[in-house]
């Protein structure tokens, strides 16, 4: 618990939470996951989803998807609403009672749930024992097929060159770049470019982008440049709600580039076997 | 010959933070001066940090000697204050920035003084004091390069280590030889000493000398200032009397906290290792000492400090050493530069102090100018948590106004009931599955209608178009209902 | 003392109730990568110094002051501030002494008030000692006193420093524990790691801002 209340009374002096460890990971994959679409996959991209399904079937995992899930609540935590997300999140989490890993399918949303609910509840001490316990099982897709499952991906496609634009948040607190990056690496015929500013942020930053147009315009205007500059064929990106803000761009300035999520880029690469 | 840049220095609060950052968007040459600044300050910093080992447990060591003087503020500026009153050191208290103002005026008027020649202190930008004494008839010039260009300018600082940062040295030569009347150069060179050549004889003339302070020591009594242009020494050593003005968190416990900080400031804001000048001050000139000033004084003030300090999460605001690394470091302070705040603090930091010094009704927009993307909590020599001091600040700010407890002043400048409202119906359907279950039914139904134009998002982004089944039904479809 | 009491209650009234944070200093973190082998301090000083501008010359307790009459030769120095009522300022001194044709010597030995303009336009250039140096950041620690006044190190637009190597220190930890300063610090202390400059303008860095345009470091090894 010591991570969740080392700064608990409101008027305490706060110091900063320890220099996270290094992740551990089980030895073994499960053998059941749950899986959390993410309100932006479901709507707008849930091919990212089945493919996050497939991918993980393949690997002999039998995944639940509850039916009652929504939203991480996010957008209203990120917007200073946080009686709404509270309850938001608080729907999530009688979902998840079995003692299985949950796998997310966008970065941002699982940094939201293994780092951001604890402040949500910290007024709630029986529920933030069970939050640092869906915390530590909570793993972002890439993260939890590279670490946890180990895959081996066997490349099929074509030669091509692609970008990996990953979330600033999830890279910041998870380390999710680099799991996109060895993923990438695993895939024979990729060749991973770089792009400007690779590691700034594309401008969606959730009601930001609605909140303050211009700026993130601005944002989004010099990344999407960096990646067409980057001579990638298209972009790859872990995270949907940069994704749509990306791609949102690129089809604004009539650009050929799209982005996709990366479990569809690997499950279309490497078949239905591993 | 380059124009002088077109953003207006502003007072507060129009036109519109976004108005302003409109117009710095629009504007290219300073679009260019700030990313290749923000770059170049970027990689230095990486160069000079580059164990990630030594920075990462080095930032939290300075965080937690920052913490630990905020734990014990009270206490540690009462023996702040007995240090310096027993070396000499006369101190004064300001609650704001009228007061501060008129404790320096006093102490100018004490001494007949007419001129007085300031380091570089951004308190001093907070109280306005060039302004404030000026139409006392009393001169308080600028003597930092970078300061005296702006002033030079009638402009304010764009960064708070890097006053001009937003002007290349065409328009620097353009200013010069339109104020000064000298040659006109864009020789960096032959500006720096034109500045040297006209502040020298300032500083000989000067009445009073003003500096800030970097850190205030509480053990000894000392005030230590770090510079490289040696104009703080000059401020500090040369006039009879030298006025210190500071916020009340500058102080540290003592003098072996000083190192670590003083070595997370000068690489976290400029790559160096050290700064040209470390300058420790602990008394005024003693009977026996032939130079220094005759009298120094220190001002300490609040001006909204203590606001901060009244809550946990906030406070840690207050750990800041205005290294400026936050700024170097934000994707949005590098396109719209520090103008377009209207703040004295600009960037990550001045959105997370700004709203305390000024009233979140005067920086309502502050809060929301940030799309969260850490860059500037993790190169914070202090680990203050920007990212979620933001978020809490927005909080703060779309609270009804009433509501208690009243934390902060202004709480609830954005409170829009049509906005909360909103919120309160996205819960409702994101905590009903049923609900929310119809709500993607009829959005990926009548995906094909959803309107071309979806308000601000449409400036840059085609709309989202909601695909034909959600994930939900593809997921049944293929798992079956699940029981787990 | 309204505001003064004013903002101790409301400090006191925030943090009522919460416990102080210890101090859990860890000297290890300021002094262990900032640690060198003895033969190792000057070079780095001097490289570090060197990048940033600073002249370095290695020699003797017998023959710094040739080297300085050389420097000031060199350089076309006419006269040169000293401390006369310091070792180095006699020894300097003494070597002057019915020498025909040096750059005069001036003594800082009144009041600034009583010369400053003196300081200010006929002073090309100063020598002052110092109490050591730290290997770390490259900086130079000088503790100006009654002797040997602050302005000196400032105000002319040269500056030659002597330093002694065997008081060259590894980091600012030991130095300023070896010293002792928590027990009392003097008037003004300073740190000194270059001439004076600035990056002000499109960050292309200038030497020569406000303080001097040249520091010449003559370290002194002790036989």
């Amino acid at each position: 618990m010591s991570e969740l209340f080392y700064n608990a009374a409101p008027n305490a002096t706060r110091i900063a939470a320890p220099i996270p460890t290094q992740r551990e990971y089980p030895d073994q994959k499960p053998q059941h996951v749950y899986l959390f679409g993410t309100c932006v996959v479901d709507l707008f991209y849930p091919e990212a989803g089945m493919d996050s399904i497939r991918l993980l079937e393949r690997e002999g995992i039998t995944v639940h998807f509850p039916q009652g899930q929504s939203c991480c609540g996010q957008p209203a935590y990120t917007s200073g609403y946080t009686d709404e997300a509270r309850e938001v999140a608080r729907a999530q989490l009688a979902l998840f009672r079995q003692d299985w890993p949950l796998v997310v399918v966008s970065g941002s949303c699982a940094g939201m749930i293994r780092h951001h609910y604890s402040e949500l509840f910290k007024n709630e001490p029986a529920t933030l024992l069970q939050i640092e316990a869906l915390a530590a099982r909570t793993y972002e897709l890439a993260e939890f097929l590279l670490n946890v499952c180990k895959v081996g991906l066997k490349d099929r496609g074509a030669p091509t060159k692609v970008a990996l634009h990953t979330s600033c948040s999830a890279r910041r607190e998870m380390n999710t770049h680099l799991h996109g990056r060895a993923l990438l690496a695993q895939l024979e015929a990729v060749q991973r470019v770089d792009h400007d500013h690779e590691s700034e942020c594309c401008g969606f930053g959730g009601t930001f982008s609605v909140r303050m147009p211009d700026i993130s315009g601005a944002m989004v205007a010099d990344k999407t440049r960096a990646l067409q500059e980057s001579g990638a064929a298209q972009v790859v990106t872990a995270d949907c709600g940069c994704l749509m803000n990306i791609n949102g761009a690129l089809e604004k300035q009539n650009a050929t580039l799209r982005g996709q999520h990366l479990a569809s880029f690997i499950w279309q690469r490497t078949g239905d076997r591993t | 010959m380059t124009q002088m840049t077109r953003i207006p220095v502003l007072e507060l609060p129009t036109p519109s933070f976004k108005t302003r950052a409109r117009q710095a968007l629009n504007d290219e040459q300073l679009r260019r001066n700030f990313r290749v600044a923000m770059d170049s300050l970027m990689t230095k910093r990486l160069a000079i940090m580059s164990d990630p080992d030594e920075r990462e447990r080095l930032r939290e060591m300075g965080n937690h000697i920052r913490a630990r003087a905020l734990s014990k503020l009270p206490d540690l500026l009462e023996k702040l204050e007995a240090n310096l009153t027993r070396n000499g050191i006369q101190v004064h208290w300001a609650e704001t920035v009228d007061e501060a103002n008129a404790i320096v005026q006093s102490i100018a008027e004490a001494h007949k003084a007419k001129h007085l020649i300031k380091g570089k202190s951004m308190v001093s930008e907070e109280m306005n004091m060039n302004h404030v004494l000026e139409k006392q008839g009393i001169e308080c010039l600028e003597s930092d390069m970078g300061e005296y260009i702006i002033q030079l300018a009638g402009q304010k600082p764009s960064h708070i280590i890097m006053p001009a940062i937003h002007m290349n040295a065409a328009q620097v030569a353009s200013l010069f030889s339109d104020t000064l009347g000298t040659e006109y150069t864009t020789d960096v060179d032959e500006l720096i000493q034109t500045g040297r050549h006209v502040l020298r004889q300032k500083f000989f003339e000067a009445d009073i000398g003003i500096s800030g302070v970097n850190f205030a020591v509480a053990e000894t009594g000392t005030l230590l200032l770090v510079e490289n242009e040696g104009n703080g020494r000059m401020s500090t050593s040369v006039p009879p009397v030298h006025i210190a003005v500071t916020g009340i968190e500058k102080v540290v416990e003592n003098l072996r906290d000083v190192v670590p900080l003083l070595s997370l400031l000068t690489r976290s804001a400029l790559g160096q290792p050290i700064t040209t000048y470390v300058n420790m001050i602990s008394s005024p000139r003693k009977s026996h000492e032939l130079d220094g000033p005759q009298e120094v004084h220190l001002v300490l003030l609040d001006n909204g400090r203590s606001q901060a300090f009244a809550d946990g999460e906030l406070r840690q605001t207050l750990n800041c050493i205005r290294c400026g690394a936050c700024m170097n470091h934000c994707p949005v302070y590098t396109r719209i530069g520090g103008h377009a705040y209207g703040t004295v603090y600009p960037g990550p930091i001045g959105k997370i102090i700004s709203p305390h010094l000024l009233g979140l009704e005067n920086t309502p927009d502050h809060p929301s100018a940030s799309s969260l993307c850490g860059a500037c909590g993790e190169v914070c020599p202090v680990k203050i948590p920007i990212p979620s001091v933001l978020r809490r600040l927005r909080e703060e700010n779309v609270k009804p106004p009433e509501a208690t407890p009243h934390l902060l002043r202004g709480q609830g400048s954005k409170y829009s009931s049509r906005e909360r409202l909103a919120w309160k119906s996205w819960r409702k359907l994101y905590t009903s599955p049923t609900l929310y279950k119809s709500f993607t039914y009829i959005a990926t139904r009548l995906r094909n209608v959803t309107p071309r134009n979806v308000g601000p998002w449409s400036k840059h982004h085609a709309a989202p178009k909601p695909a034909s089944r959600s994930l939900h039904e593809l997921a049944r479809e293929h798992l079956g209902e699940d029981k787990a | 003392m309204n505001a003064r009491n004013n903002i101790l209650d409301k400090l006191r009234k925030s943090v009522a109730g919460s416990t102080p944070i210890n101090d859990n200093y860890d000297i290890s973190l300021v002094t262990k990568p900032w640690s060198y082998a003895p033969e190792e301090r000057i070079n780095r000083l001097r490289t570090l110094m060197e990048a940033v501008h600073t002249e370095i010359h290695i020699t003797t307790q017998k023959n710094w002051p040739p080297l300085v009459e050389q420097l000031l030769h060199d350089k076309q120095i006419p006269s040169l501030l000293i401390a006369p009522n310091t070792p180095h300022g006699r020894q300097l001194e003494a070597y002057w002494n019915g020498k025909a044709e040096l750059p005069s010597l001036k003594a800082y030995d009144r009041p600034i008030e009583q010369w400053k303009a003196d300081l200010f336009n006929e002073t090309p250039a100063s020598l002052t000692g110092t109490l050591g140096a730290i290997t770390a950041t490259g900086s130079l620690v000088l503790w100006p006193d009654q002797h040997e006044p602050r302005l000196m190190s400032l105000v002319p637009p040269l500056h030659i420093a002597l330093l002694h190597a065997s008081k060259i220190e590894d980091n600012f930890y030991t130095f300023h524990e070896k010293y002792k300063w928590r027990e009392g610090m003097p008037t003004n202390a300073l740190l000194i790691s270059g001439p004076s400059k600035t990056a002000d303008i499109e960050q292309v860095l200038a030497y020569g801002a406000h303080g001097p345009k040249d520091l010449v470091v003559l370290i002194i090894k002790d036989a």
